[in-house]
């Protein structure tokens, strides 16, 4: 059983540090700020949740799961909303060339 | 080579680095930037102290990490003294330059 | 011993050093900082030193980024225009060698500390048990090096009373600051209606929880802090004017009251911030729920800045 946690664990992260390393590409090689945020929100979003999904089996006790959980929904709110108003400011003509 | 001396070489490094870029950088604010990075180094060598000095079975010595507390805290007031002088500079002469003027007697 | 990953984190903080030193603008180099005192936390974690890094992920990565990033906004327009200062060949020279000979000797430091290490572990977990509390740091902070509290309590004001003197005539007195331009109904008044209690839950616990468990005072009193602030930027709540009379009295209040808990020691246990025994864990309590408000004060009136507006009557 603890091979079975442990390859999951393995698997997931390992496809969670995918979407990072692509969501890294995404960020130094789109063109303008709307489209690099899109590739953030991916490794934000898929990314940490894969790694946190990993995580649950080796946590002690459901309480410690459900924090993690807890720590990806918290990282989801914070990052969308961010994207949201750096985006608005863009829109609007603010922010760096 | 234990995780503490590696760091502890990592401390020494990072003073290095923060002590070049407070030099060179004329821009006040990256000298504030800099000067922190030195701060830094200097808790994170302490902590390489606290982590050797680990005993009791804890895992490191509690008294230079409440005193690690401490400095990190007074560090930060530090900073934002620093950072409200560097912008009362900015606004009352409009140039972020620490040089003195040319034309004070 | 050594994992890959400490060597990876070392390489990224060196990194994130250089890059801080190098970059070509300070906002750049204000970003970069960032990540580098979050990193640094890791770095705690991996020293068994808890408290430091949530201190180091709060009050050096959170606040210290906040402030300096707020600040390095407001200058970036003109930065371009007048950075017309370059450092000379010899300095940077002089630089590098001092910064080389430095960073050597402190290696070699390092490497001569003595083995085995002396330690301050055994005395402090023997005389835990009297002070009540499950945590040695916290132990430490609060009974057996009381006074350093207070004092770094007392320097946090006077920090803040410097800041507050840097304001012009007109606004002495008045709100810090620049006025905030938030929509109340957008997007960052959504986030800070949902985030603020949540931090709030969050910072109590952490306050509370540092009794027993690494946590305490500055970390919890940090996240409400960037609660308050989080509802200042999205215009959902005012900076209070700094004369106000209850903003200076919850300023002083918990100074004080560590203070008439120390001075009560004289007489009751022997000697200046002595607690007697029977009484030592509900005095730290005390102290630390005194203290709370206004490390909150404190924190969230340092990153509001130098009064700039004029108080209106």
């Amino acid at each position: 059983m603890k091979l079975a946690f442990d390859l999951w664990t393995f698997a997931t992260i390992s496809a969670g540090a995918f979407f990072f390393l692509a969501g890294t590409v995404g960020l130094l090689r789109f063109p303008d700020t709307p489209t690099r945020l899109h590739a953030l929100t991916k490794a934000d979003n898929l990314g940490l949740g894969l790694v946190v999904l990993g995580l649950l089996p080796q946590a002690d006790g459901v309480l410690a799961g459900i924090k993690l959980v807890c720590i990806w929904l918290l990282v989801l709110l914070a990052a969308s909303s961010v994207s949201q108003l750096i985006a608005a400011t863009v829109r609007r003509g603010g922010g760096p060339r | 080579m234990t995780p503490a001396t590696l760091f502890g070489l990592c401390a020494a490094a990072l003073i290095g680095v923060g002590l070049y870029g407070l030099i060179v950088n004329p821009h006040p604010l990256r000298k504030i930037v800099s000067f922190n990075v030195i701060g830094s180094g200097v808790f994170l060598m302490f902590g390489t102290i606290a982590r050797r000095a680990a005993a009791a079975g804890l895992g490191g010595d509690p008294v230079p990490q409440a005193l690690l507390i401490t400095g990190i805290v007074v560090a930060f007031s530090a900073t934002a003294l620093a950072v409200a002088l560097v912008l009362r500079l900015f606004e009352t002469t409009g140039s972020l330059s620490l040089a003195a003027d040319a034309d004070d007697p | 011993m050594i994992t890959p990953v400490d060597i990876g984190i070392a390489i990224l903080l060196l990194g994130l050093a250089v890059w801080t030193a190098f970059a070509r603008a300070a906002f750049a180099a204000v970003a970069g900082f960032i990540a580098y005192g979050l990193l640094l936390a890791l770095v705690w974690v991996r020293l068994n030193a808890h408290d430091v890094a949530l201190t180091e992920a709060a009050i050096g990565g959170g606040l210290t980024g906040a402030l300096l990033i707020s600040a390095a906004a407001r200058m970036r327009r003109i930065e371009q225009a007048t950075n017309t200062e370059r450092t000379g060949l010899p300095v940077r020279l002089l630089a590098i060698a001092a910064s080389a000979g430095v960073a050597l000797a402190l290696s070699v430091c390092v490497l001569v500390l003595p083995d085995p290490a002396p330690s301050l572990a055994h005395p402090t977990v023997l005389n835990q048990e009297a002070t009540g509390v499950g945590n040695p740091v916290t132990a430490v902070l609060l009974a057996f090096r009381a006074i350093d509290t207070l004092l770094e309590a007392i320097v946090l004001l006077i920090a803040l009373i410097g800041v507050w003197s840097l304001a012009p005539e007109r606004a002495w007195g008045g709100r810090p600051g620049p006025r905030q331009v938030a929509d109340p109904n957008g997007k960052l008044a959504w986030l800070a209606r949902v985030l603020a209690p949540i931090g709030l839950v969050a910072g109590f616990y952490v306050f509370w929880v540092g009794a027993d468990f690494p946590g305490g005072k500055f970390q919890g009193a940090t996240i409400i802090a960037s609660m308050w602030l989080l509802a200042q930027m999205a215009g959902l709540a005012e900076v209070p004017p700094i004369g106000r009379t209850w903003l200076r009295v919850g300023l002083v209040a918990g100074p004080l009251i560590f203070i008439a808990i120390g001075l009560a020691g004289t007489v009751t246990a022997g000697a200046f911030l002595a607690y007697p025994v029977p009484f030592a864990k509900p005095l730290i309590i005390a102290i630390e729920m005194a203290l709370l408000p206004t490390l909150v004060l404190v924190l969230g009136l340092l990153l509001a800045g130098t009064p700039a507006q004029e108080l209106s009557k």
